[in-house]
């Protein structure tokens, strides 16, 4: 296919001689690190923009902030079942980046609650078109002894994005004060760029040259066996992961740094995970990435034992922000590098999106169950009591992912 | 295509992208240079018109004192207005003093809330965890209420808004948060984790510790009464929001949502002695914590999209009976806050 040769591994012997991530993934990191820059820099400046220029109350940004957080996951499925179904997951990730780099520009005319609310929509849709897809393609692209460091990078690079949008925003509007439109027309720019990257030089991959995988195919490589006690395993997870937002709440609410701090936290949760994704993709691909992804969540263990201790200060802060992003670096690529690693390749967007689904959806029932949790037991008994379900649940996990680390019969080189 | 070719047209597409978005800012400063040097709305003499009765609010036209705190005689509402040396995003005053909320544009963009002297400069900084809604002081000075919107703050659903009410004492030392409160609606304490508290008037006696408030859990809101003395929050009335008192204490002014579609209000006024609902003739949704220009006229801000495309406000006029129909009040303005005395 188009699969670049070099990058495939020659036999089990090379593991250890220095390999290069696949041109494709890199272009895909490229891709990201653009879409990021661009979509981080809008978000970084909505809150301002909605309430002090366009004059929103907190409910109206607080609904759309909703909006903003939960429609991705919906189309999750539907962008994996398209790629694979078509045969085509390049032109579907092409679809969701470019619908996403037309909301910056429909971000100009809008004004009000229900326009901005529709752009929005239309962004985070096209995220949740993209997700799946791409990472086939990272999947399909690289060897299957690299795929963990394959995904490493691509997250690194996609976390790079991340941090930067927001640096960019500001000096715009540093530059030309109060002037949202530059910030908007500027992200269009970086998501053209993106887009284009995408389109002219990412090959795309068919898998396939028979006829397009039916429906009943894909629900079957999806529901196997081979996925399913994956799948509950990163559902059984996923219930037990407690979301940022409690996290850097119970640090704000003890420790003073932490509180005059609160908008940053998330950017040292970020540098954590930069620097972390790709070690860890790697070791993922040398000792298991069942494995890893079981010590990820040894680190969210001891993330709600530090975030739970009553004597925190300045060092508890910076352990846990570490820790956290220890914790997204073994699980967030790694996930997907095992799953993708599971299906037959006809079947990697479903699948990577099936697994994918199941985390977001077990992660919002933690959200509600434990925002619950939080308001009868209070933050410190409340974490301590998931710390302790999170360390039952880890050998129960360990056990269902038990054989998750052989490739898949149908492994198409 | 051959990769030469893809090059040249990925060339093209960053060159389109960069000169674009280029132009665009450029043009952006190019008008906001033209803006600036523009004089804006006609000035007049701020100490002439602080000693009479007048209107606080933020200056929203374009041109020098963007975001500035602003002043009208309330005889001549549209006739020239006076700048404060201070920015805020959200202001209230009363005869002494007033309370700012103002944005630390930065990297993270951070909040402080003020209160300002008679000098319009800072005498006490008070805490305030999140992005500024709302901003009240008691008639007398003495205490200050602001709400905001705390980031990550989401107790049961992510994403969803959480607020952070806080009262204070001028000089600064906090006196209650409202998430705090012993919160009952009916009789029954509701310990509910989705709680939220915000908009709070202080009532007219000024006796520093009644007040009002929206209370809100499980998607319904009501009118609270509060006592910073007993920590209680007891609810009077369902689907209220942002409620604001009238001078003479009778009546509240207030964001009612019915069955209109979600984040469309429709303002309205509650006799707190009959419990009868008055619905205003401004009949476009109104996402403000109104102010009571009088016994008989409510104040509230609109958004409008001005002739730059850019966005703005009004400050609009309203009859609190239900009658007449909506004027401007002060064009370019918001955040109104009367001082009567």
């Amino acid at each position: 296919m188009y699969v670049s040769l070099r990058d495939r591994p020659g036999g089990a012997g090379n593991r250890t001689t220095a390999q290069r991530v696949a041109k494709t993934v890199l272009l895909l990191g490229v891709v990201s690190l653009l879409t990021d820059v661009s979509s981080e820099m809008v978000s970084s400046v909505l809150p301002l923009y909605l309430t002090a220029q366009v004059g929103l109350g907190f409910i109206a940004y607080g609904f759309i902030d909703g909006m903003y957080q939960g429609v991705s996951a919906l189309v999750r499925i539907a962008g994996g079942y398209a790629g694979d179904r078509g045969n085509n997951p390049k032109w579907v990730a092409a679809a969701g980046y470019g619908l996403s780099a037309l909301s910056r520009l429909a971000m100009l005319p809008a004004h009000g609650l229900t326009a901005i609310t529709a752009v929005i929509t239309a962004d985070r849709l096209g995220k949740g078109l993209r997700t799946a897809p791409r990472d086939a393609l990272i999947a399909g692209a690289s060897a299957p002894g690299m795929v963990g460091r394959s995904f490493g990078v691509h997250r690194a690079l996609d976390t790079a994005g991340a941090a930067i949008g927001p640096l960019v925003a500001f000096a715009l509007l540093a530059a030309v004060p109060g002037s949202y439109g530059s910030v908007f027309t500027a992200s269009f720019a970086f998501a053209v760029v993106g887009v284009a990257v995408l389109i002219l030089f990412v090959p795309n991959q068919r898998v396939t040259t028979g006829p397009h995988p039916r429906l009943s195919h894909l629900v079957r490589a999806v529901a196997g066996p081979r996925l399913r006690r994956p799948l509950v395993a990163a559902a059984l997870l996923g219930v037990l992961t407690v979301g940022d937002g409690f996290l850097y709440l119970s640090l704000q609410k003890r420790d003073l740094l932490a509180s005059a701090l609160f908008p940053l936290l998330y950017v040292g949760t970020n540098v954590a995970y930069l620097c972390l994704a790709v070690p860890l993709g790697r070791l993922a691909d040398r000792v298991g990435r069942a494995r890893v992804l079981i010590g990820g969540h040894l680190a969210l263990i001891a993330v709600y034992l530090a975030a739970a201790t009553p004597f925190a200060g300045p060092a508890t802060t910076v352990v846990v922000l570490v820790l956290l992003g220890t914790f997204y670096a073994a699980t967030d690529g790694v996930l997907a590098a095992m799953v993708s690693q599971l299906v037959p390749a006809e079947a990697r967007g479903s699948g990577i999106a099936a697994a994918q689904t199941v985390v977001a959806v077990a992660r919002f029932a933690s959200s509600v169950a434990f925002g619950g949790l939080w308001a009868v037991a209070g933050p410190q008994q409340a974490l301590l009591l998931m710390a302790v379900l999170l360390a039952v649940a880890v050998p129960v996990a360990a056990w269902l992912l038990h054989g998750a680390d052989e490739p898949a019969s149908g492994e198409v080189a | 295509m051959s990769s030469r070719l893809r090059l040249v047209a990925l060339l093209a597409v960053i060159v389109v992208a960069v000169a674009g978005a280029t132009v665009y800012i450029l043009r952006a400063r190019g008008q906001q240079a033209a803006a600036k040097a523009a004089p804006g709305p006609a000035r007049t003499d701020l100490a002439s018109v602080v000693a009479q009765p007048h209107l606080v609010f933020r200056n929203t036209a374009l041109g020098q004192g963007y975001g500035k705190v602003a002043v009208v005689p309330l005889a001549a509402p549209d006739g020239p207005r006076a700048l404060t040396p201070t920015s805020c995003e959200r202001v209230y005053a009363s005869t002494r003093q007033a309370l700012c909320l103002a944005a630390n544009r930065g990297l993270k963009t951070t909040y402080t809330a003020r209160i300002l002297g008679p000098e319009w400069s800072p005498t006490a900084d008070l805490p305030l965890p999140g992005l500024p809604s709302r901003a009240r002081l008691s008639r007398d000075g003495s205490l200050a209420a602001t709400t905001t919107f705390v980031y990550g703050d989401s107790y049961s659903t992510p994403g969803q808004f959480s607020t952070r009410t806080l009262i204070t004492r001028s000089t600064g030392q906090q006196v209650a948060e409202l998430e705090q409160f012993r919160f009952a609606v009916d009789g029954r304490t509701v310990g509910a984790a989705d709680r939220n508290f915000w908009g709070v008037t202080f009532a007219a006696t000024g006796d520093g510790d009644t007040f009002y408030a929206t209370g809100a859990s499980g998607g319904k809101t009501w009118l609270v009464k509060g006592s910073v003395s007993k920590r209680t929050l007891t609810a009077l009335r369902e689907d209220v929001e942002c409620p604001s008192l009238s001078p003479d204490g009778t009546r509240i002014a207030f964001k009612k949502h019915g069955d209109l579609p979600a984040g469309r209000w429709r303002l309205a006024v509650y006799d707190l002695a009959t419990g009868e609902e008055t619905v205003l003739s401004e009949s476009r949704s109104v996402d403000d914590q109104a102010e009571w220009l009088d016994d008989n006229t409510v104040l509230y801000g609109l958004s409008r999209t001005g002739e730059s495309g850019a966005a703005t406000s009004d400050v609009w006029a309203v009859p609190a009976d239900g009658t007449g129909t909506p004027r401007v009040f002060v064009r370019d303005a918001w955040s109104p806050a009367v001082v009567r005395s």
